[in-house]
């Protein structure tokens, strides 16, 4: 007779139904390698059709999965080769149409979202990049399920700060588009330095050129678990302890991911990918990061104490993860976006969170500044200065880093933007008032760093 | 399938009552599922139970059988989860 465990089942369910234990999403990876012809229409005819047959049982099947576990499967999403690269070689190319058809096929397959409107442009343009940059803004405000994702820089080539003006154009435009419902596609866009190319996670999922043909990678979640854990550990209890808390934690949040990644990609017929070991919040009271900083004794996310506690979790996260699956990548680690925790809305909301404190944060987050909501009227120097620094700390440090800002137009500090779902609600933060402008319109390289030397 | 495939795990819990059991074996034998062990606990003065059942012999799908333990549920007044048992294995082991 085969045992079983009567306080791990109880257990299980008190992690799902409590303190939200989710797969966050199931991606399917596919290239678009195969899609390229001098034409536009002809492009996004292949395109369209890889991904009917592809993903067309992507949703059913995760959504049978989900009910054999009784897990839920929040999102399922598609990542596709960066459009850049593959539109390129069309004639007159024209990206929104492209934009457009791709988001078509999203909704066909019934997917929540579909990335891959990207470019690697960290050392520099081609001719099919710069179209694309100008063609970005529009794409976002025609599409519902479309997300867009750039390279800006990396460690091994440093920064182009050419892109990194250009973004800050793109954000803005993207905004005063989509302004009548809270600036939204703006949050649909993320700027990143060294990029990953197997990240599960929007805005900024793409299939890597170095990707197989398709693949099905795992975001699992699970804040509301780690938090929960540790506040049932003593007041007293050391830093010890507290990181061996979470470690456990992750690792069963993980090991829930790795076997219905696993079974899905089985029943999809395709190869599982990749675990990305994140600890993605939600707006939902109890799945939350913040919450997480609050257990372990903080006051609030943002005061003293935070970058310490967060660079913690990071790396006790990953530590735990990794033993309870073979293949993990994307991004893993803990995100800090702050109009999908409802923790570090309130903190922001106080004036506990500001956005330098954050930018410290992301230093040793999974990521970077996420889901921040700024004044509409920022100039776009100032943008570009707030993603310039960003792409420094990721360049330095050799992690990737991101930004992923609204400017809400039409709103000011004191007021607060409404995206909805998963996307959640932000307070508008303040920016520094003082101006960036010449130093962002140098241009040009900033030179790829010294990798010895460290200090 | 293999065994590990055809294992689920039935949680009833709630407040104890005449007939939880009775109601749901009964329904077990409808779906011709095999109860291979049963272990009980008291849990925040909620009645809970745990069945480790074998649905090798399942005549309808897993949706419309767990659609089915649902609906027991409902009109029996317990929670009821049907769950693979292979999650609790992985989840909790090294």
């Amino acid at each position: 007779m085969t045992n079983f465990n009567q306080q791990q089942i109880l257990e299980t369910i008190e992690m799902v139904k409590i303190h939200h234990l989710d797969i966050r999403t199931t991606t399917l990876s596919l290239s678009l390698r195969d899609c390229c012809t001098t034409d536009t229409k002809k492009t996004a005819a292949k395109i369209y059709d890889k991904i009917i047959k592809y993903a067309s049982n992507l949703v059913a099947f995760a959504s049978e999965i989900e009910n054999e576990y009784s897990i839920p499967i929040v999102n399922k999403r598609i990542a596709l080769t960066p459009i850049s690269l593959i539109g390129e070689s069309c004639d007159n190319v024209d990206y929104i149409y492209l934009a457009q058809m791709i988001d078509k096929a999203g909704a066909e397959v019934g997917v929540d979202f579909i990335g891959g409107f990207s470019a690697l442009v960290d050392k520099g343009f081609t001719k099919g990049d710069l179209r694309f940059f100008e063609q970005i803004p529009e794409a976002l405000a025609t599409t519902n399920k479309l997300c867009s994702s750039v390279n800006l820089g990396t460690s091994k080539a440093g920064i182009n700060m050419d892109a990194v003006l250009k973004t800050a154009d793109v954000i803005k435009q993207t905004a005063q588009m989509t302004a009548n419902a809270d600036s939204i596609g703006a949050a649909k866009f993320v700027c990143f330095c060294n990029a990953v190319t197997d990240n599960p996670f929007m805005a900024g999922a793409f299939c890597g050129v170095n990707e197989a043909e398709c693949a099905l990678n795992i975001g699992v979640s699970g804040p509301g678990v780690v938090s929960s854990a540790i506040a049932q550990l003593p007041k007293t209890a050391d830093f010890g302890e507290v990181a061996s808390c979470i470690k456990r934690m992750a690792y069963k949040i993980t090991a829930a991911g790795e076997v219905i990644g696993r079974k899905l990609a089985k029943k999809l017929d395709i190869p599982f990918g990749i675990i990305d070991l994140s600890l993605a919040p939600t707006p939902l009271k109890g799945d939350s990061v913040a919450e997480i900083f609050k257990a372990m004794g903080l006051e609030q996310a943002g005061c003293h104490g935070t970058t310490m506690a967060l660079a913690m979790l990071n790396d006790a996260v990953k530590k735990g993860g990794i033993m309870a699956s073979s293949y993990v990548g994307g991004l893993s680690g803990a995100f800090i976006p702050v109009s999908e925790d409802a923790g570090m809305i309130e903190a922001a909301t106080i004036g506990s969170l500001t956005i330098d404190k954050l930018e410290a944060m992301t230093s040793v987050c999974s990521v970077g500044l996420d889901m921040i909501a700024i004044p509409g009227d920022t100039p776009n120097s100032t943008i570009a200065g707030i993603i310039a620094d960003e792409m420094a700390i990721g360049m330095i440090n050799k992690k990737t880093t991101a930004v992923r800002i609204i400017p809400v137009i039409g709103k000011n500090v004191g007021e607060s933007a409404e995206f909805g779902g998963l996307l959640g609600s932000a307070p508008i933060m303040k920016v520094n008032n003082y101006s960036s402008e010449i130093f962002v319109n140098r241009g040009g390289r900033v030179p790829a760093p010294l990798h010895s030397l460290n200090n | 399938m293999n065994k590990a495939d055809n294992q689920v795990i039935i949680t009833v819990s709630g407040t104890d009552k005449v007939g939880i059991v009775a109601g749901v074996s009964n329904k077990l034998l409808q779906h011709n599922v095999n109860i291979e062990d049963i272990k009980q606990t008291i849990m925040q003065d909620n009645f809970a139970m745990m069945m480790l059942c074998d649905i090798s012999k399942l005549e309808v799908s897993f949706k419309e059988f767990k659609d089915s333990m649902m609906a027991l549920g409902e009109e029996l007044e317990m929670e009821i989860w049907v769950q693979k048992k292979d999650i609790f294995d992985k989840m909790h082991t090294v």
